[in-house]
Protein backbone atom coordinates (compact mmCIF):
# COMPACT_ATOMS: atom_id res chain seq x y z
CA UNK A 1 0.00 0.00 0.00
CA UNK A 2 1.32 3.48 -0.93
CA UNK A 3 1.50 6.49 0.50
CA UNK A 4 -1.76 7.83 -1.55
CA UNK A 5 -4.09 4.65 -1.25
CA UNK A 6 -3.55 4.93 2.73
CA UNK A 7 -4.72 8.33 2.54
CA UNK A 8 -7.52 7.45 0.33
CA UNK A 9 -8.35 4.49 2.82
CA UNK A 10 -7.94 7.04 5.86
CA UNK A 11 -10.31 9.53 4.41
CA UNK A 12 -13.18 6.83 3.01
CA UNK A 13 -13.36 5.10 6.45
CA UNK A 14 -13.30 8.67 8.04
CA UNK A 15 -16.28 9.39 5.34
CA UNK A 16 -18.35 6.19 5.87
CA UNK A 17 -18.02 6.62 10.19
CA UNK A 18 -19.25 10.46 9.72
CA UNK A 19 -21.71 9.12 7.86
CA UNK A 20 -23.18 6.07 9.96
CA UNK A 21 -22.88 9.03 12.38
CA UNK A 22 -24.92 11.24 10.77
CA UNK A 23 -27.19 8.61 9.65
CA UNK A 24 -28.27 7.51 13.02
CA UNK A 25 -30.01 11.25 13.62
CA UNK A 26 -32.03 11.24 10.74
CA UNK A 27 -35.18 10.35 10.83
CA UNK A 28 -35.96 6.90 9.14
CA UNK A 29 -37.04 7.20 4.76
CA UNK A 30 -39.26 3.33 5.07
CA UNK A 31 -36.79 3.28 1.83
CA UNK A 32 -38.43 6.39 0.29
CA UNK A 33 -36.57 8.22 -1.80
CA UNK A 34 -37.89 11.34 -1.64
CA UNK A 35 -37.49 11.09 2.63
CA UNK A 36 -34.16 10.29 1.63
CA UNK A 37 -34.06 13.67 -0.15
CA UNK A 38 -35.64 15.34 3.02
CA UNK A 39 -33.21 13.91 5.37
CA UNK A 40 -30.04 14.88 3.46
CA UNK A 41 -31.69 18.29 3.28
CA UNK A 42 -32.05 18.02 7.30
CA UNK A 43 -28.76 16.84 8.18
CA UNK A 44 -27.25 19.61 5.56
CA UNK A 45 -28.83 22.19 6.68
CA UNK A 46 -27.98 20.97 10.61
CA UNK A 47 -24.70 20.99 9.13
CA UNK A 48 -24.13 24.45 7.47
CA UNK A 49 -26.51 26.55 8.58
CA UNK A 50 -26.29 28.70 12.37
CA UNK A 51 -28.45 26.58 14.23
CA UNK A 52 -28.90 29.67 16.55
CA UNK A 53 -29.63 32.97 13.81
CA UNK A 54 -32.83 34.13 14.18
CA UNK A 55 -35.28 34.42 11.59
CA UNK A 56 -36.83 37.84 10.08
CA UNK A 57 -38.19 39.88 12.12
CA UNK A 58 -40.72 42.52 11.08
CA UNK A 59 -41.87 45.92 11.73
CA UNK A 60 -45.93 46.34 12.71
CA UNK A 61 -46.63 47.86 9.09
CA UNK A 62 -45.80 44.53 7.63
CA UNK A 63 -48.33 43.01 9.15
CA UNK A 64 -50.59 41.55 7.06
CA UNK A 65 -54.16 39.16 7.19
CA UNK A 66 -54.08 35.64 7.96
CA UNK A 67 -55.89 32.70 6.30
CA UNK A 68 -56.72 29.69 8.27
CA UNK A 69 -56.00 27.16 6.37
CA UNK A 70 -56.22 23.38 8.55
CA UNK A 71 -57.54 20.03 9.07
CA UNK A 72 -61.02 21.80 10.54
CA UNK A 73 -62.18 23.27 13.70
CA UNK A 74 -61.88 21.44 16.66
CA UNK A 75 -64.89 23.33 18.43
CA UNK A 76 -67.41 21.84 15.32
CA UNK A 77 -69.01 19.05 15.52
CA UNK A 78 -69.11 18.86 11.17
CA UNK A 79 -65.67 19.18 10.64
CA UNK A 80 -64.97 15.10 11.70
CA UNK A 81 -61.63 14.30 12.11
CA UNK A 82 -60.65 17.61 14.11
CA UNK A 83 -63.26 17.52 16.37
CA UNK A 84 -62.71 17.42 19.82
CA UNK A 85 -65.32 17.36 22.81
CA UNK A 86 -63.18 18.68 25.17
CA UNK A 87 -61.78 21.04 23.50
CA UNK A 88 -65.76 22.24 22.91
CA UNK A 89 -66.44 22.80 26.47
CA UNK A 90 -62.89 24.54 27.36
CA UNK A 91 -64.00 26.56 24.06
CA UNK A 92 -67.43 27.38 25.91
CA UNK A 93 -65.52 28.50 29.22
CA UNK A 94 -63.66 30.76 27.09
CA UNK A 95 -60.66 28.08 27.94
CA UNK A 96 -60.18 29.03 31.82
CA UNK A 97 -60.06 25.50 32.75
CA UNK A 98 -57.10 24.95 30.07
CA UNK A 99 -53.80 23.59 31.29
CA UNK A 100 -51.01 21.98 29.10
CA UNK A 101 -49.61 18.67 29.83
CA UNK A 102 -45.66 18.41 29.10
CA UNK A 103 -44.52 14.81 30.56
CA UNK A 104 -42.07 12.69 28.63
CA UNK A 105 -38.24 12.94 29.37
CA UNK A 106 -39.21 15.59 31.95
CA UNK A 107 -38.49 14.99 35.68
CA UNK A 108 -41.26 17.19 37.00
CA UNK A 109 -44.18 16.11 34.47
CA UNK A 110 -46.91 18.26 35.25
CA UNK A 111 -50.10 20.46 33.65
CA UNK A 112 -49.70 24.38 32.87
CA UNK A 113 -52.26 26.51 33.01
CA UNK A 114 -52.02 29.82 30.64
CA UNK A 115 -51.03 31.84 33.92
CA UNK A 116 -48.88 29.16 35.07
CA UNK A 117 -46.97 29.32 31.39
CA UNK A 118 -46.58 33.54 31.60
CA UNK A 119 -44.76 32.59 34.58
CA UNK A 120 -42.28 31.33 33.07
CA UNK A 121 -41.08 34.22 30.22
CA UNK A 122 -42.40 36.25 27.38
CA UNK A 123 -40.92 36.98 23.54
CA UNK A 124 -42.95 39.15 21.40
CA UNK A 125 -41.88 38.79 17.78
CA UNK A 126 -43.45 39.83 14.50
CA UNK A 127 -42.17 36.83 12.23
CA UNK A 128 -43.50 35.39 8.89
CA UNK A 129 -45.34 32.14 8.54
CA UNK A 130 -44.33 30.63 5.40
CA UNK A 131 -47.12 27.87 3.96
CA UNK A 132 -45.61 24.90 2.06
CA UNK A 133 -48.78 25.90 -0.09
CA UNK A 134 -46.45 28.78 -1.38
CA UNK A 135 -48.47 32.32 0.30
CA UNK A 136 -46.60 33.82 3.30
CA UNK A 137 -48.42 35.89 6.04
CA UNK A 138 -47.04 37.97 9.10
CA UNK A 139 -48.26 38.36 12.93
CA UNK A 140 -47.63 39.67 16.03
CA UNK A 141 -47.05 36.82 18.50
CA UNK A 142 -46.61 36.81 22.00
CA UNK A 143 -45.94 33.81 24.18
CA UNK A 144 -43.67 32.19 26.26
CA UNK A 145 -40.27 30.33 25.21
CA UNK A 146 -40.35 26.59 24.50
CA UNK A 147 -36.95 26.16 26.30
CA UNK A 148 -38.37 27.95 29.26
CA UNK A 149 -41.34 25.57 30.02
CA UNK A 150 -38.55 21.97 29.05
CA UNK A 151 -36.30 23.70 31.31
CA UNK A 152 -39.19 24.11 33.94
CA UNK A 153 -39.95 20.55 33.52
CA UNK A 154 -36.70 19.33 34.10
CA UNK A 155 -35.92 18.01 30.76
CA UNK A 156 -33.63 15.06 30.86
CA UNK A 157 -30.29 14.45 29.26
CA UNK A 158 -31.59 11.62 27.62
CA UNK A 159 -34.26 14.23 25.78
CA UNK A 160 -33.88 14.34 21.96
CA UNK A 161 -37.46 15.17 20.10
CA UNK A 162 -40.21 17.43 21.15
CA UNK A 163 -43.64 16.11 20.30
CA UNK A 164 -46.67 18.67 20.41
CA UNK A 165 -50.27 17.28 19.61
CA UNK A 166 -53.24 19.75 19.20
CA UNK A 167 -56.85 19.32 20.50
CA UNK A 168 -57.19 18.70 16.19
CA UNK A 169 -55.17 15.73 16.83
CA UNK A 170 -52.49 17.05 14.54
CA UNK A 171 -49.43 16.29 16.00
CA UNK A 172 -45.46 17.68 15.00
CA UNK A 173 -42.45 17.12 16.39
CA UNK A 174 -39.25 18.79 16.56
CA UNK A 175 -35.61 18.06 17.54
CA UNK A 176 -33.74 19.99 20.32
CA UNK A 177 -31.98 22.61 17.90
CA UNK A 178 -35.70 24.14 16.86
CA UNK A 179 -37.12 23.19 20.76
CA UNK A 180 -34.35 25.66 21.71
CA UNK A 181 -33.99 27.68 19.50
CA UNK A 182 -34.79 31.96 20.82
CA UNK A 183 -37.63 32.03 18.35
CA UNK A 184 -39.70 28.68 19.19
CA UNK A 185 -42.37 29.70 21.36
CA UNK A 186 -45.62 28.35 22.58
CA UNK A 187 -48.06 31.60 21.64
CA UNK A 188 -50.79 32.70 23.63
CA UNK A 189 -51.75 36.14 22.08
CA UNK A 190 -51.69 37.33 17.81
CA UNK A 191 -51.22 41.23 16.86
CA UNK A 192 -51.91 41.76 20.58
CA UNK A 193 -55.03 39.76 21.47
CA UNK A 194 -55.78 36.84 22.63
CA UNK A 195 -55.41 34.01 19.33
CA UNK A 196 -58.68 33.67 17.66
CA UNK A 197 -60.38 30.47 18.02
CA UNK A 198 -59.40 29.50 14.30
CA UNK A 199 -55.73 30.83 14.40
CA UNK A 200 -55.28 28.08 17.28
CA UNK A 201 -56.63 28.76 20.71
CA UNK A 202 -55.58 29.46 23.66
CA UNK A 203 -51.99 28.04 22.54
CA UNK A 204 -49.82 27.17 19.97
CA UNK A 205 -46.51 26.57 18.80
CA UNK A 206 -44.44 29.08 16.65
CA UNK A 207 -41.56 27.74 15.39
CA UNK A 208 -39.73 30.37 12.93
CA UNK A 209 -37.17 28.35 11.05
CA UNK A 210 -39.77 25.58 9.36
CA UNK A 211 -42.16 26.02 7.33
CA UNK A 212 -46.30 26.56 8.56
CA UNK A 213 -47.59 23.15 9.20
CA UNK A 214 -44.76 22.38 11.98
CA UNK A 215 -46.86 25.16 13.82
CA UNK A 216 -49.08 22.85 16.13
CA UNK A 217 -52.56 24.93 16.77
CA UNK A 218 -55.02 23.85 19.74
CA UNK A 219 -51.82 22.51 21.78
CA UNK A 220 -52.68 19.80 24.07
CA UNK A 221 -50.13 18.50 25.64
CA UNK A 222 -45.96 17.84 24.25
CA UNK A 223 -43.93 14.80 25.47
CA UNK A 224 -40.54 14.89 24.99
CA UNK A 225 -38.66 11.42 23.95
CA UNK A 226 -35.45 10.11 23.60
CA UNK A 227 -35.99 8.78 20.20
CA UNK A 228 -37.30 9.69 17.06
CA UNK A 229 -41.65 10.02 17.08
CA UNK A 230 -43.37 11.06 14.12
CA UNK A 231 -47.01 12.05 15.84
CA UNK A 232 -48.45 13.56 12.81
CA UNK A 233 -47.24 11.05 11.16
CA UNK A 234 -45.98 13.09 8.09
CA UNK A 235 -43.31 10.78 7.07
CA UNK A 236 -46.08 8.12 6.92
CA UNK A 237 -48.42 10.36 4.87
CA UNK A 238 -46.16 11.31 2.23
CA UNK A 239 -45.05 14.76 3.63
CA UNK A 240 -41.44 15.77 5.04
CA UNK A 241 -40.86 15.84 8.40
CA UNK A 242 -38.41 18.31 8.32
CA UNK A 243 -39.31 21.41 6.89
CA UNK A 244 -35.97 24.00 7.30
CA UNK A 245 -36.91 24.23 3.29
CA UNK B 1 -27.48 22.43 -45.25
CA UNK B 2 -26.14 18.67 -45.72
CA UNK B 3 -28.34 16.41 -43.46
CA UNK B 4 -27.10 12.93 -43.90
CA UNK B 5 -23.56 12.45 -43.01
CA UNK B 6 -22.41 10.28 -40.59
CA UNK B 7 -23.02 11.56 -37.10
CA UNK B 8 -19.63 10.26 -35.64
CA UNK B 9 -17.38 12.15 -38.46
CA UNK B 10 -18.60 15.31 -38.33
CA UNK B 11 -20.49 15.81 -34.82
CA UNK B 12 -19.14 18.56 -32.57
CA UNK B 13 -17.01 16.49 -29.58
CA UNK B 14 -18.04 17.37 -26.03
CA UNK B 15 -15.65 16.20 -22.98
CA UNK B 16 -17.00 13.50 -21.00
CA UNK B 17 -17.57 15.79 -18.07
CA UNK B 18 -19.96 18.60 -19.92
CA UNK B 19 -21.81 15.30 -21.94
CA UNK B 20 -22.78 13.49 -18.44
CA UNK B 21 -23.43 17.22 -16.46
CA UNK B 22 -25.55 18.44 -19.71
CA UNK B 23 -27.55 14.47 -19.22
CA UNK B 24 -27.99 14.41 -15.00
CA UNK B 25 -29.11 18.62 -15.46
CA UNK B 26 -31.56 18.09 -17.91
CA UNK B 27 -33.40 15.08 -16.36
CA UNK B 28 -33.46 17.02 -12.85
CA UNK B 29 -34.50 20.29 -14.84
CA UNK B 30 -37.38 17.90 -16.33
CA UNK B 31 -38.29 17.08 -12.53
CA UNK B 32 -37.97 20.25 -11.40
CA UNK B 33 -40.08 21.66 -14.01
CA UNK B 34 -42.89 18.80 -13.06
CA UNK B 35 -42.94 19.51 -9.40
CA UNK B 36 -42.64 23.07 -9.73
CA UNK B 37 -45.65 23.05 -11.47
CA UNK B 38 -47.24 21.09 -9.43
CA UNK B 39 -46.28 23.12 -6.31
CA UNK B 40 -47.65 26.46 -8.50
CA UNK B 41 -51.00 24.74 -8.81
CA UNK B 42 -51.61 23.92 -5.13
CA UNK B 43 -51.48 28.35 -5.13
CA UNK B 44 -51.88 29.65 -8.66
CA UNK B 45 -50.59 33.34 -6.83
CA UNK B 46 -48.02 35.38 -7.25
CA UNK B 47 -47.29 38.72 -5.08
CA UNK B 48 -44.64 41.10 -4.85
CA UNK B 49 -43.58 42.39 -1.80
CA UNK B 50 -42.59 40.58 2.14
CA UNK B 51 -45.90 38.14 2.51
CA UNK B 52 -49.11 37.70 0.59
CA UNK B 53 -51.58 35.37 0.75
CA UNK B 54 -55.55 34.50 -0.55
CA UNK B 55 -56.93 37.57 1.74
CA UNK B 56 -53.81 40.01 0.31
CA UNK B 57 -54.00 41.51 -3.38
CA UNK B 58 -51.74 39.70 -5.64
CA UNK B 59 -49.25 40.29 -8.46
CA UNK B 60 -51.42 37.91 -11.15
CA UNK B 61 -53.21 34.43 -10.71
CA UNK B 62 -53.11 31.66 -13.17
CA UNK B 63 -55.76 29.50 -13.85
CA UNK B 64 -53.84 26.35 -13.55
CA UNK B 65 -55.89 24.15 -11.34
CA UNK B 66 -59.57 24.28 -9.50
CA UNK B 67 -57.89 26.51 -6.64
CA UNK B 68 -57.82 29.59 -9.34
CA UNK B 69 -60.24 32.32 -7.67
CA UNK B 70 -61.80 29.42 -5.82
CA UNK B 71 -63.24 31.90 -3.14
CA UNK B 72 -64.08 29.22 -0.45
CA UNK B 73 -63.39 31.35 2.61
CA UNK B 74 -65.19 32.13 5.89
CA UNK B 75 -66.56 35.34 6.57
CA UNK B 76 -63.22 38.18 7.78
CA UNK B 77 -62.73 38.44 11.41
CA UNK B 78 -60.55 41.89 11.82
CA UNK B 79 -58.02 42.10 14.08
CA UNK B 80 -59.20 44.73 16.79
CA UNK B 81 -55.82 45.88 17.93
CA UNK B 82 -54.32 46.26 14.67
CA UNK B 83 -54.36 50.04 13.02
CA UNK B 84 -54.65 48.63 9.64
CA UNK B 85 -57.48 46.62 7.84
CA UNK B 86 -56.24 42.77 8.37
CA UNK B 87 -58.22 40.12 8.86
CA UNK B 88 -58.17 36.10 9.64
CA UNK B 89 -60.60 33.84 7.43
CA UNK B 90 -61.05 29.97 7.15
CA UNK B 91 -60.86 28.56 3.95
CA UNK B 92 -63.92 26.39 3.53
CA UNK B 93 -62.31 24.84 0.04
CA UNK B 94 -60.82 21.38 -0.08
CA UNK B 95 -57.79 22.88 -2.36
CA UNK B 96 -55.76 20.92 -4.85
CA UNK B 97 -52.43 19.87 -3.15
CA UNK B 98 -49.93 17.09 -4.11
CA UNK B 99 -46.96 18.78 -2.35
CA UNK B 100 -46.12 16.36 -0.19
CA UNK B 101 -44.41 14.51 -3.26
CA UNK B 102 -44.55 17.32 -5.49
CA UNK B 103 -42.02 19.40 -3.15
CA UNK B 104 -39.82 16.79 -2.16
CA UNK B 105 -39.23 15.66 -5.74
CA UNK B 106 -38.74 19.52 -6.33
CA UNK B 107 -35.61 19.51 -3.81
CA UNK B 108 -34.58 16.18 -4.93
CA UNK B 109 -34.06 16.83 -8.03
CA UNK B 110 -33.01 20.46 -6.78
CA UNK B 111 -30.37 18.37 -4.90
CA UNK B 112 -28.66 16.37 -8.23
CA UNK B 113 -29.04 19.81 -10.21
CA UNK B 114 -27.02 21.88 -7.91
CA UNK B 115 -24.24 19.37 -6.99
CA UNK B 116 -23.64 18.90 -10.84
CA UNK B 117 -24.29 22.18 -11.42
CA UNK B 118 -21.10 23.05 -8.45
CA UNK B 119 -18.78 20.10 -10.74
CA UNK B 120 -19.48 21.73 -14.33
CA UNK B 121 -18.58 25.28 -13.12
CA UNK B 122 -15.84 24.46 -11.31
CA UNK B 123 -14.99 22.28 -14.40
CA UNK B 124 -15.43 25.12 -16.79
CA UNK B 125 -13.34 27.31 -15.11
CA UNK B 126 -10.51 25.39 -14.59
CA UNK B 127 -10.72 23.39 -18.35
CA UNK B 128 -11.35 26.57 -20.26
CA UNK B 129 -14.27 25.10 -21.07
CA UNK B 130 -15.76 28.91 -20.29
CA UNK B 131 -13.28 30.45 -22.05
CA UNK B 132 -12.51 28.91 -25.17
CA UNK B 133 -16.17 27.46 -26.18
CA UNK B 134 -18.56 30.10 -24.86
CA UNK B 135 -17.04 33.65 -23.98
CA UNK B 136 -17.22 35.30 -27.65
CA UNK B 137 -13.75 35.79 -29.56
CA UNK B 138 -12.33 39.91 -29.55
CA UNK B 139 -13.73 40.11 -33.47
CA UNK B 140 -17.22 38.75 -32.25
CA UNK B 141 -17.60 41.69 -30.22
CA UNK B 142 -20.28 43.78 -33.45
CA UNK B 143 -23.39 44.50 -32.85
CA UNK B 144 -23.87 44.25 -36.55
CA UNK B 145 -22.41 40.26 -36.33
CA UNK B 146 -25.23 39.72 -33.18
CA UNK B 147 -27.63 40.85 -35.46
CA UNK B 148 -26.86 39.27 -38.49
CA UNK B 149 -26.17 35.68 -36.22
CA UNK B 150 -29.65 36.45 -34.79
CA UNK B 151 -31.72 37.02 -37.96
CA UNK B 152 -30.12 33.90 -39.52
CA UNK B 153 -31.98 31.64 -36.57
CA UNK B 154 -35.37 32.71 -38.73
CA UNK B 155 -34.35 32.14 -42.08
CA UNK B 156 -32.65 28.23 -42.37
CA UNK B 157 -29.24 29.96 -42.72
CA UNK B 158 -27.89 28.19 -39.61
CA UNK B 159 -24.81 26.17 -40.60
CA UNK B 160 -23.35 23.66 -39.07
CA UNK B 161 -19.20 24.34 -38.15
CA UNK B 162 -19.11 22.25 -35.46
CA UNK B 163 -18.48 25.35 -32.97
CA UNK B 164 -20.74 27.62 -31.12
CA UNK B 165 -22.54 30.88 -33.19
CA UNK B 166 -22.33 34.21 -31.31
CA UNK B 167 -26.13 34.18 -30.38
CA UNK B 168 -25.50 30.56 -29.27
CA UNK B 169 -22.50 31.34 -26.72
CA UNK B 170 -24.46 34.49 -25.56
CA UNK B 171 -27.78 32.89 -24.72
CA UNK B 172 -25.65 30.03 -23.23
CA UNK B 173 -23.13 32.00 -20.84
CA UNK B 174 -26.92 33.94 -19.38
CA UNK B 175 -28.67 30.56 -18.80
CA UNK B 176 -25.48 29.28 -17.05
CA UNK B 177 -24.14 32.81 -14.78
CA UNK B 178 -27.36 34.14 -14.84
CA UNK B 179 -30.92 32.48 -15.18
CA UNK B 180 -29.39 29.42 -13.12
CA UNK B 181 -28.00 31.05 -9.87
CA UNK B 182 -31.20 33.46 -9.88
CA UNK B 183 -33.56 30.67 -10.14
CA UNK B 184 -31.21 28.67 -7.12
CA UNK B 185 -30.89 31.61 -4.86
CA UNK B 186 -34.31 32.67 -5.20
CA UNK B 187 -35.29 29.04 -4.48
CA UNK B 188 -33.18 29.41 -0.86
CA UNK B 189 -35.33 33.06 -0.74
CA UNK B 190 -38.23 30.80 -0.04
CA UNK B 191 -36.74 28.72 2.76
CA UNK B 192 -37.31 29.45 6.55
CA UNK B 193 -33.84 28.25 7.94
CA UNK B 194 -31.68 29.30 5.04
CA UNK B 195 -32.93 33.01 5.20
CA UNK B 196 -32.92 32.73 8.87
CA UNK B 197 -28.61 32.45 8.65
CA UNK B 198 -28.56 34.29 5.21
CA UNK B 199 -31.26 37.05 5.66
CA UNK B 200 -29.74 39.04 2.89
CA UNK B 201 -31.12 36.78 0.44
CA UNK B 202 -34.62 38.62 1.66
CA UNK B 203 -33.21 42.12 0.69
CA UNK B 204 -31.60 41.01 -2.53
CA UNK B 205 -34.83 39.81 -3.85
CA UNK B 206 -37.14 42.00 -1.64
CA UNK B 207 -38.77 39.48 0.09
CA UNK B 208 -40.19 35.95 0.34
CA UNK B 209 -42.93 36.24 -2.26
CA UNK B 210 -41.00 38.72 -4.63
CA UNK B 211 -38.11 36.18 -4.56
CA UNK B 212 -41.32 33.71 -5.32
CA UNK B 213 -42.41 35.80 -8.34
CA UNK B 214 -38.69 36.05 -9.82
CA UNK B 215 -38.41 32.29 -9.25
CA UNK B 216 -41.14 31.67 -11.09
CA UNK B 217 -40.01 33.61 -14.24
CA UNK B 218 -36.25 32.45 -14.29
CA UNK B 219 -38.13 28.99 -14.64
CA UNK B 220 -40.32 30.52 -17.18
CA UNK B 221 -37.51 31.76 -18.87
CA UNK B 222 -35.47 28.44 -18.43
CA UNK B 223 -38.26 26.73 -20.27
CA UNK B 224 -38.36 29.55 -22.99
CA UNK B 225 -34.79 28.26 -23.48
CA UNK B 226 -35.01 24.99 -23.42
CA UNK B 227 -38.01 25.06 -25.92
CA UNK B 228 -36.01 27.11 -28.81
CA UNK B 229 -33.27 24.95 -27.51
CA UNK B 230 -34.79 21.45 -28.95
CA UNK B 231 -35.78 23.14 -31.96
CA UNK B 232 -32.21 24.83 -32.68
CA UNK B 233 -30.98 20.95 -31.96
CA UNK B 234 -33.58 19.69 -34.36
CA UNK B 235 -32.61 22.38 -37.28
CA UNK B 236 -29.26 22.12 -37.34
CA UNK B 237 -29.60 17.97 -37.40
CA UNK B 238 -31.17 16.42 -34.33
CA UNK B 239 -28.88 13.14 -35.23
CA UNK B 240 -25.91 14.31 -35.40
CA UNK B 241 -26.01 16.74 -31.97
CA UNK B 242 -27.87 14.24 -30.32
CA UNK B 243 -25.23 11.73 -30.70
CA UNK B 244 -22.72 14.50 -30.01
CA UNK B 245 -23.94 14.94 -26.60
CA UNK B 246 -24.97 11.72 -25.24
CA UNK B 247 -21.95 9.49 -26.89
CA UNK B 248 -19.83 11.59 -29.66
CA UNK B 249 -16.30 11.85 -28.94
Amino acid sequence: MNRRQAILTGLTSAGALLLSGCLKKAPPTYGNILRMGDDLTYLTQRSLLSQRALAMEYQKDDITSFPVTDIGDPADPASKNAYSKDYEQLQRNNFKDFTLTVEGCVAKPRKYSIDDLKKLGTRVQITRHTCEEGWSAIAEWTGVPLSAVLKDAGILPAARFVCLYGFDKYGESIDMLDAFHTQTILAHTMNGQEIPSRNGAPLRLRVETQLGYKNVKFLQRIVVTDKFTDPGPDIKSGWSWYTGI
Amino acid sequence: MIKSQSPKTEAISHKRWVKGAHFIITLSFLALMVSGYIILMSHPRLYWGKAGNDLTPALFELPISRNYHHNGWDKSIPFKNLNGRQVTAARTFEIFNENGWGRSTHFLAAWFLVITGIVYFVSGFFSGHFRYNLTPRRREFSLKLLWQDFTAHFHRQTHYTGKYGLVQKITYLLVIFFLFPVVILTGFTMSPAITASYPFLLKMFFGHQSARTIHFFAAVLLLLFLLVHVVMIIRSGFKRNLWAITFGK
